[in-house]
């Protein structure tokens, strides 16, 4: 079992809470290092360390994990083409878009769409950043590795990318 | 009085810092603020339900150990409490209103299944939902 995870000032927590608070709201937008670092009032490499230690994954990766959550809920509450989403997304192309979204979830986008639709309607109880957040892949490993376990066929422990 | 629920905790930050926010900026008002010691009791209500308070409360002694009182003190900052729902009559004229005020959203009036969802946060983390009550 893993130690505790070490203690973090609650000032800077609540900083690093903007950032991702900001991440959240236009996951659409480019949000590099600096750009979060300026939003939290911290240095670059003194966020990226206090960012995963925090939330438990890398600041770029919990984007990835944001665009996928917002596309899959585009995917089936819309009827919008899958170009469009991916675009509206984040993407900056169709491909990077499919490949990725397979390799996180596990499915094609229009295979999401056509299972997801069935049960949409029963999403109007839920809150929308409540509901949404319950489609968010989980994203603990590297998409790369992910997709190198996938072409392997291995299973080997999981490994973190450094920040 | 009628039995139910009376009061539901929330932890803050600073609890003047906590009572400012929901009273000046959400319209809350003050029902209980007594202090006993170094704890303090501090309830507000919401005009329209007066029959339940939100307390607000600071984590720490006699209720909870040093160490407790620290990670509670950091799950809170980092936004990890549970979701608070506030029902408005119109959602769009909340967030104008509140957004003057300084309120921090997290997420703009979106239409949705007939209704309005927006999102924002107390000064401590906590999150809130505004929803725009159903016709």
């Amino acid at each position: 079992m893993s130690e505790p995870p070490a203690s973090q000032d609650p000032a800077l927590l609540r900083r690093l809470l903007r950032a991702k608070d900001r991440m959240d709201a236009a996951s659409h937008e480019e949000w590099p290092v600096g750009r979060l670092a300026q939003v939290s009032g911290v240095s670059e490499a003194h966020f990226a360390r206090s960012f995963k230690q925090a939330f438990g994954i890398p600041p770029h990766r919990y984007l990835l994990t944001r665009r996928i959550e917002r596309a899959m809920a585009l995917l089936r509450e819309t009827d919008r083409p899958i170009t469009d989403i991916a675009f509206d997304t984040g993407w900056a192309s169709l491909g990077t878009f499919g490949r990725t979204f397979r390799d996180v979830t596990g499915d094609s986008p229009s295979a999401i769409r056509s299972r997801g639709r069935a049960t949409a309607h029963e999403l109007g109880r839920v809150p929308l950043c409540i509901a949404s957040a319950a489609q968010r892949p989980d994203l603990t490993t590297a998409v790369s590795e992910k997709r190198r376990r996938t072409a392997d066929g291995t299973n080997e422990p999981q490994q973190q990318e450094s920040p | 009085m009628k039995p139910g629920i009376e009061v539901v905790g929330l932890y803050v930050r600073d609890q003047d810092e906590a009572l400012a926010f929901y009273v000046e900026k959400l319209g809350f008002r003050v029902h209980t603020d007594v202090g006993n010691g170094d704890y303090r009791w501090l309830t507000v209500q919401h005009p329209e339900q007066p029959l339940f308070q939100l307390g607000l409360f600071r984590p720490g002694p006699p209720v909870l150990d040093a160490a407790t009182a620290q990670t509670v003190r950091e799950l809170v900052a980092k936004g990890a409490m549970p979701p608070l729902v506030l029902t408005v009559d119109n959602c769009r004229a909340a967030f104008d209103r509140m957004l003057g005020l300084g309120v921090e959203f997290t997420q703009e009036p979106v239409d949705r299944y007939g209704t309005v969802d927006a999102g924002f946060r107390d000064p401590s983390g906590n999150g809130w939902k505004m929803i725009q009550a159903r016709g």
